[in-house]
């Protein structure tokens, strides 16, 4: 280890590109890793922001009793918790970020289909997102929850609109996204790149892009229809106007289940490219781990009904949708049973991203198997809209997803930046958000089934326990989540400098310099073995 | 926006571009049909409200509208044909006509909806809410869908201006004309929709 500061090697994509210098040259570059990068700048920043909204609600709900907000304030916390973290965060999040960086390297390209709308959709992005922020200020916040259930979200007279078009203009920047993704997946493979000799990931994204592209467009046309009602008083989900609600939640919801696939998708092809890795070992069923990807995706698309099962439906619906839920357990089990049995054997490394990775399995085995008796009709009936959903959900969302953001970041770190991060600091950060996120969230599935409500912002006093214990992990998790960013950002300024492959991995980004130089490769790349070809 | 160092490397993809344009095609289809659904929805709750409500909507400009817009397509189909035999001015005459077309389409448009708007039938005016629901719904629909319609219309006639701007200066070329292509599917969208929305507004009373 070295503490001097090395300046990184000539030639990568960090050196000045087209005419502008500094900040100018990255707000105008078309290069893909430039985007990947202020995604994740701007998704780090969003990330905080709505980790500070959830630390205070869990500072509010320490004890029984108003502590220091009222109840209204605590609604629009909630609500800007939820569309920060799901619109801005978790939904862009792993596509925008790594998919971006890494999907045209991994294929053997030089960049994605059509660079200039990659661009484009970066600008949507950040134009939603200040949009999402600027809902909170002049007038008050929105206060309907993320979902904006109707006929609430038309007669709330909070900045609902404002908030709503921030989620139609996101939305548009995903569609673009993951257009491009489809055509760079299909055309710009490298020579050789049989459509099952892709990597894994690039597999997730395909899958994912799918979703993106045919799920949106039927969100923003109900949001678009919510702001159409709340200006012009058309009424088309206001039962004073002869409207239906229900048929709002069907709408939303057609778009906002597949949407948890859109965050979990790529989340799942990550860990699916760091086990082999970490195990040195080829992957185990690679052909299965495909299906499975495009299976979850052709189901989740079917199964928006199960967050209906109380809101009125025929029994026959709710059976089918019940039905349809546990059938999407089935691939999503498989990867799992892949991953197991990918490590079977394999010689383990145990770095930041494989604890990372492990922990991500075990969160997420909890949160599918608790969506199983979400899924289930009678079960369903005593615990919906009480904690039990918000643990599952953060189980998954945060278990999932999040976890497979911090181990993709890790991993693909040196890579990246070209440095690498403090191993011990990051092992120590893995242990304190690990068990934080535990303590946090594990004791929601216990109040959720003893009757507490979700988004209240006071409880009886028979939950204070749990109460009190989850805020306690609260602090925990946002003290190892302040040490992660603290050993990262320190990293990608004065880390030591990073060798092209410093995990021994096999797919192509590992074969170029980290960081990679501007073009990727040198040469036309022509791709002839398996990407896991570990033995 | 272009690197420097990326010029010498830029690669032109057709097909690529074709079916990007083709997806995107995909997702707009799936916005309206969210329309077309909940259409679906309140017209079978409401079909003698939407009967009687159809009947102020009038068929002869709908008709015109639907004549001009098959007919904005057929020109912008041919100007592709003409760009790929060469005939750049042939080309050019076609566009222009189709862009004109537009421009009527949006006129009579102008003229229907400030009709509706005079007899206060448009969605939270005084009148329409003192109507029955139904009524309600089918304005505030064929407000909403019209709108939205002709939101596309003017978005298709921004990139057919564009690209009569580019063939002017020979950046579309006998060899080179995808951006054209995708700009005539993008209409052919347009006119598509419209296909539908002019029998279920206006048609069927």
């Amino acid at each position: 280890m070295t503490s001097k500061t090395t300046a990184l090697p000539p030639g990568s994509f960090f050196d000045q590109q087209g005419k502008y210098k500094g900040i100018l040259g990255w707000l105008t570059s078309t290069d893909h890793k430039r985007i990947g990068i202020l995604y994740l700048m701007c998704i780090a920043a969003f990330f905080l922001v709505g980790v500070s909204l959830g630390g205070m609600m869990k500072l509010e709900l320490l004890r029984p009793g108003q502590q220091y907000i009222d109840a209204q304030t605590y609604n629009g916390m909630f609500t800007v918790h939820g569309i920060i973290m799901i619109f801005m965060v978790v939904i862009p999040g792993l596509s925008a970020v790594f998919g971006n960086f890494f999907l045209p390297i991994m294929i053997g390209a030089k960049d994605v289909a059509f660079p200039r709308l990659n661009l484009f959709s970066w600008y949507l992005f950040l134009l939603g997102s200040t949009i999402a922020i600027l809902s909170q200020f002049g007038g008050n916040g929105p206060d309907t929850g993320w979902t904006f259930y109707a006929p609430y979200s038309i007669n709330s007279n909070t900045n609902v609109s404002t908030a709503v078009l921030a989620a139609f203009v996101l939305g548009f920047s995903s569609i673009l996204t993951g257009l491009n993704f489809i055509v760079t997946i299909h055309r710009m493979r490298a020579k050789g790149m049989t459509w099952f000799k892709m990597p894994l990931f690039p597999w997730s994204l395909y899958a994912t892009a799918w979703i993106q592209v045919l799920a949106t467009p039927i969100v923003g046309i109900t949001l678009l229809m919510v702001i159409a009602e709340r200006t012009l008083r058309i009424g088309f989900f206001d039962p004073s106007l002869g409207g239906d609600p229900i048929l709002y939640q069907h709408l939303f919801w057609i778009y906002s289940h597949p949407a948890v696939y859109i965050m979990i998708l790529p989340a799942m092809g990550v860990i699916t490219e760091i086990i082999p890795t970490f195990c040195q070992r080829k992957v185990f069923g690679y052909q299965a781990i495909v299906l499975s990807s495009l299976a979850i995706a052709g189901v989740g698309y079917l199964v928006w009904g199960h967050h209906m099962f109380t809101s009125g439906m025929s029994d026959f619906s709710r059976m089918a949708f019940s039905f349809l839920t546990f059938i999407v357990a089935i691939p999503s089990a498989i990867k799992v049973f892949n991953w197991i049995a990918t490590m079977y054997k394999g010689s383990i490394l145990i770095k930041t991203p494989f604890l990372y990775t492990i922990s991500f399995i075990f969160q997420f085995m909890i949160g599918g198997l608790t969506g199983l008796t979400l899924g289930s009709l009678a079960t369903d009936i005593h615990v919906h809209d009480t904690y039990y959903v918000v643990a599952h959900f953060h189980y998954i969302v945060f278990g999932g997803m999040g976890f497979a953001f911090f181990a993709a970041i890790h991993y693909w770190f040196p890579k990246m930046f070209g440095r690498m991060y403090n191993e011990k600091l990051g092992t120590i950060a893995w242990a304190i958000v690990f068990s934080g996120f535990t303590i946090l969230y594990f004791p929601m599935f216990i109040l959720g089934l003893r009757g507490m409500p979700r988004r209240y912002f006071d409880y009886l006093p028979e939950y204070s326990t749990g109460h009190f214990i989850s805020s306690i992990g609260a602090f925990i998790l946002i003290i190892g989540i302040i040490l992660m960013f603290y050993n990262l950002v320190k990293a990608a300024r004065k880390g030591e400098l990073a060798p092209a492959n410093p995990w021994n991995g096999r797919t192509l980004e590992w074969t170029i310099a980290s960081p990679p130089p501007l073009e990727n490769f040198d040469t036309d790349v022509v791709v002839t073995e398996h990407p896991y070809d570990y033995e | 926006m272009e690197q420097n160092h990326s010029i010498d490397h830029e690669h032109r993809d057709d097909t690529g571009s074709k079916l990007g344009m083709w997806i995107f095609i995909f997702t707009e289809l799936l916005l309206f049909g969210g329309l077309f659904l909940v259409y679906a929805v309140f017209r079978a709750k409401y079909f003698e409200d939407f009967h009687v409500a159809a009947h102020q909507l009038n068929v002869f400009i709908g008709a015109i509208n639907t004549l001009v817009l098959l007919v904005s397509s057929m020109t912008i189909a041919m100007s592709i044909t003409a760009i790929q035999k060469n005939h750049k001015k042939l080309a050019l005459i076609l566009l222009s006509i189709t862009f004109f077309l537009a421009f009527v389409f949006l006129i009579n448009k102008y003229f229907e909806w400030g009709l509706k708007i005079h007899h206060h039938l448009y969605p939270g005016s005084n009148l329409v809410l003192t109507l029955t629901h139904g009524e309600i719904m089918f304005f505030g629909l064929y407000f909403f869908m019209t709108g939205l319609h002709a939101l596309h219309i003017i978005v298709g006639m921004s990139l057919i201006g564009y690209v009569i701007f580019q063939l002017k200066n020979n950046k579309i070329t006998s060899d080179n004309f995808q951006i054209l292509e995708n700009s005539g599917l993008y209409w052919h969208l347009v006119d598509l929709i419209w296909i539908f929305l002019f029998p279920l507004l206006y048609l069927i009373t």
